[in-house]
């Protein structure tokens, strides 16, 4: 694919047209914060995580796609404060306790959330209300942690194809819910699958978490946000 | 005209807490209340989250001793996956020992060191600004280096077998999920940053024997300051040893009776019920069988001292032997001689820590094993401060729907207002002012049982001091803050 120029924060790079910004960013070793964006599969926008400026304009980088002479800012202070206010209000809005979530040192919101020095939120807490969901056989859902990011609903399939996860309820009422019969007959590495998929701990699995050792887990490994030269 | 005194806060104590005495028409003491006044409630937001999060989210009640918190409710958990004690693996109990061990002998050398040693060394009367750990390092420098090491050394043992050194996480429900690498055991032989454990074991006797010769040399006032006969509790080995991490049930009267003949702990409530008093969030557990009046026991290292026949460890047994001979008797009942009985465990833990640090079992990898479901989940433990009770109910869908929480400075709650009592009654019983000397004693009497407010009614913040004085109508006369 034919390569175009373009810029991030006045600095000159190089990636092929039409590539997200998001991979075209990090391609060049630029890091742009996501937590709905999946690498390899389609956009879903829903977070505003990855908010950049793009011809002077705000706008979800994960959304776009590269062209010629682009002029993206990324790493402004008023850009970084713009999203790190979208993560505080993530979690203001749901019930983010990260000492006692078993997702801790895996869980991509709290990453992002370190990656980019949060310390408290600046906003007041909404107190989600929510009783966990314990209906599934295997699928517990929490949904106080819960950010509605869209990526169970639309990126997850079972065995056959269908998916399983959807959204019941509209506005500050919206819940993640699932079909309680296909979600029966996930095999244990789809169920895997649907807990690592989700960004924070809303979805969990029955029997437990704390399984790995501090220092083993994803974001222990390699913080949120290190590119290494490989895979730039 | 009777009149009441509040003491609020009391300074180095984990928590917060106040103390007010009530005087007669006659001007002498009536009651003296050690209050505590904060409270969180973990009991309550618990219920409803899935059981195998309650290691890791009812530890958040202490940043002192969550290592105690963290074990004992795994030991709750692991009956609610069907596994008892004797279940779990070499690789899973040692690490846990060790663990706890670790948390032992660094949560004694913070109260020695950090906590204690400034009124001992410095003086109860020395200046308020002086009597600190930064005071203590001044005037004695090498014994307050040790006590930092010492401290250190219990905290990366707690590292290395928890993930972190405070609120770890690897006690999971029927196991652990680590083991020991040779590596990270290396790291307590090699010296450097943390002392070796040789040094560590030397050090601990070095204090004990730096500490004797301070009690002898100050016998009046340590053995008579807040003198109170009491019942002790705790946990001991099936045998009678000192077990601070599992075992039986006992409990004695002042006299060395049994009361409690080494029961099942599963049967606590049986013999345990609480009192609650509308002036403080903290209860009153008293034993069924002798009433509320003289149920009350005493928790925490005097009472293991006096409660197990013998200690399992040569050198922290000579220590015992000695301290028994020291006393007297079979049961010695000095409130003070609770920092000799932490110094005697500290030297204990030291030395279980070396047994279990040259274990092979620790690098086994067989670390989790499962069982049958169950309800009802009880863990007891020896905490630092005392017998440690957690106990959970768990619906069949995994949801925590009840859960009882007894810490060991709740059973010293009787005991530290006696011992308010005693001191204000001593010092108000001519004079009827709030002397200096009255706050520092009731100070050191509280500080002696080490107590953790913060724990106690699962309750947050510093501990400052704040007494006051109230009439028989309830006016407030006369009050002093710390
Ligand atoms: S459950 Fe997780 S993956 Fe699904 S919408 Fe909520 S946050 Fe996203």
């Amino acid at each position: 694919m034919k390569e175009v120029s373009f810029k991030i924060d006045g600095k000159t790079y190089k990636a092929p047209l039409g590539e997200n910004l998001i991979m075209a960013a990090k391609r060049n070793g630029v890091y742009i914060p996501t937590l709905c964006y999946l690498e390899g599969h389609p956009c879903l926008g829903t977070c505003r995580v990855c908010t950049i400026r793009v011809n002077g304009r705000s706008m979800a980088a994960c959304t776009l796609t590269l062209t010629e002479n682009m002029q993206l800012e990324v790493n402004t202070s008023e850009l970084q404060d713009m999203r790190k206010a979208i993560v505080e209000l993530i979690f203001v809005e749901g019930n983010h306790f990260c000492p006692a979530c078993e997702k801790g040192g895996d869980c991509q919101l709290q990453a992002v959330a370190y990656a980019m020095d949060m310390r408290v939120a600046r906003f007041h807490y909404s107190f989600s209300p929510y009783r966990i969901h314990y209906e599934g056989k295997n699928i517990i859902l929490e949904h106080n942690r819960c950010m509605h990011c869209k990526r169970c609903t639309n990126l997850f399939q079972d065995d056959q194809g269908y998916k399983i996860f959807s959204f019941i309820n509209r506005g500050s009422k919206t819940r993640v819910m699932i079909d309680l019969d296909r979600e029966k007959l996930l095999s244990a590495e789809k169920l895997r699958e649907a807990k690592q998929l989700c960004p924070t701990g809303a979805i969990l699995l029955q029997g437990g978490g704390f399984d790995r050792a501090i220092g083993t887990r994803q974001y222990d490994q390699r913080p949120i946000g290190v590119i290494p030269k490989g895979e730039k | 005209m009777s009149r009441k005194i509040t003491i609020d806060p009391i300074t180095r104590v984990e928590g917060h807490g106040k103390v007010t005495i009530h005087l007669n028409d006659q001007g002498e003491v009536q009651e003296s209340r050690f209050h505590v006044v904060e409270f969180r409630g973990f009991e309550k937001f618990i219920q409803g989250r899935p059981y195998w999060e309650a290691p890791v989210l009812v530890q958040r009640l202490c940043g002192i001793c969550p290592v105690s918190h963290h074990l004992c409710s795994a030991k709750a958990i692991d009956e609610i996956v069907g596994v008892s004690q004797s279940d779990l693996t070499a690789t899973a109990v040692k690490m846990r020992r060790l663990m706890h061990y670790g948390q032992i002998l660094q949560s004694h050398a913070l109260h020695f060191f950090y906590l204690a040693s400034p009124d001992l060394l410095l003086g109860i009367q020395s200046s308020f600004d002086r009597r600190n750990i930064v005071g203590v390092a001044l005037d004695y420098p090498d014994l307050a280096k040790k006590g930092i090491l010492l401290r250190k050394f219990g905290q990366e043992i707690i590292k290395v077998t928890a993930g972190k050194k405070i609120h770890g996480i690897s006690a999971v429900p029927g196991g652990i999920h680590k083991n020991l690498s040779l590596s990270e055991k290396n790291l307590f032989y090699q010296g450097g940053e943390i002392p070796t454990i040789h040094e560590v074991m030397k050090w601990a006797q070095e204090t004990l024997e730096f500490y004797i010769e301070y009690h002898k040399k100050n016998k009046s006032w340590l053995e008579g300051l807040a003198l109170c006969q009491s019942n002790y509790l705790s946990l001991v080995r099936p045998d009678g040893a000192m077990d601070l991490y599992h075992g039986v049930l006992r409990a004695i009267g002042p006299n060395g009776e049994r009361i409690l003949d080494d029961v099942d702990y599963h049967t606590y409530l049986e013999h345990f019920a609480e009192d609650v008093k509308p002036w403080s969030y903290m209860k009153f557990p008293f034993l069924k069988k002798l009433g509320i009046d003289r149920g009350w026991s005493r928790v925490g290292p005097l009472a293991r001292i006096n409660t197990c026949d013998f200690i399992p460890t040569p050198l922290a047994q000579a220590a015992l032997e000695y301290f028994r001979c020291y006393h007297g008797s079979r049961i010695c009942h000095t409130t003070l001689s609770y920092h000799w009985a932490r110094l005697i465990e500290l030297l204990h833990a030291a030395e279980v820590i070396a047994q279990l640090l040259d274990d092979p079992d620790l690098q086994q990898s067989s670390l989790i094993v499962t069982g049958q479901r169950a309800k009802t989940g009880i863990g007891f433990l020896e905490a630092p401060r005392g017998t440690l009770i957690h106990h959970y109910e768990v619906d069949e869908k995994s949801a925590i729907t009840m859960c009882n929480l007894i810490v060991s400075t709740t059973h010293n709650n009787e005991a530290m207002n006696r011992a308010v009592n005693a001191v204000a009654t001593q010092y108000l019983k001519n004079n009827q002012e709030l002397s200096e000397g009255m706050l520092n004693h009731i100070e050191v009497a509280i500080r002696a049982y080490d107590p953790c407010l913060s724990c106690a009614t699962h309750a947050i913040g510093n501990m400052p001091l704040h007494v006051s004085l109230f009439n028989s109508q309830g006016h407030l006369i006369h009050e002093r803050y710390k």
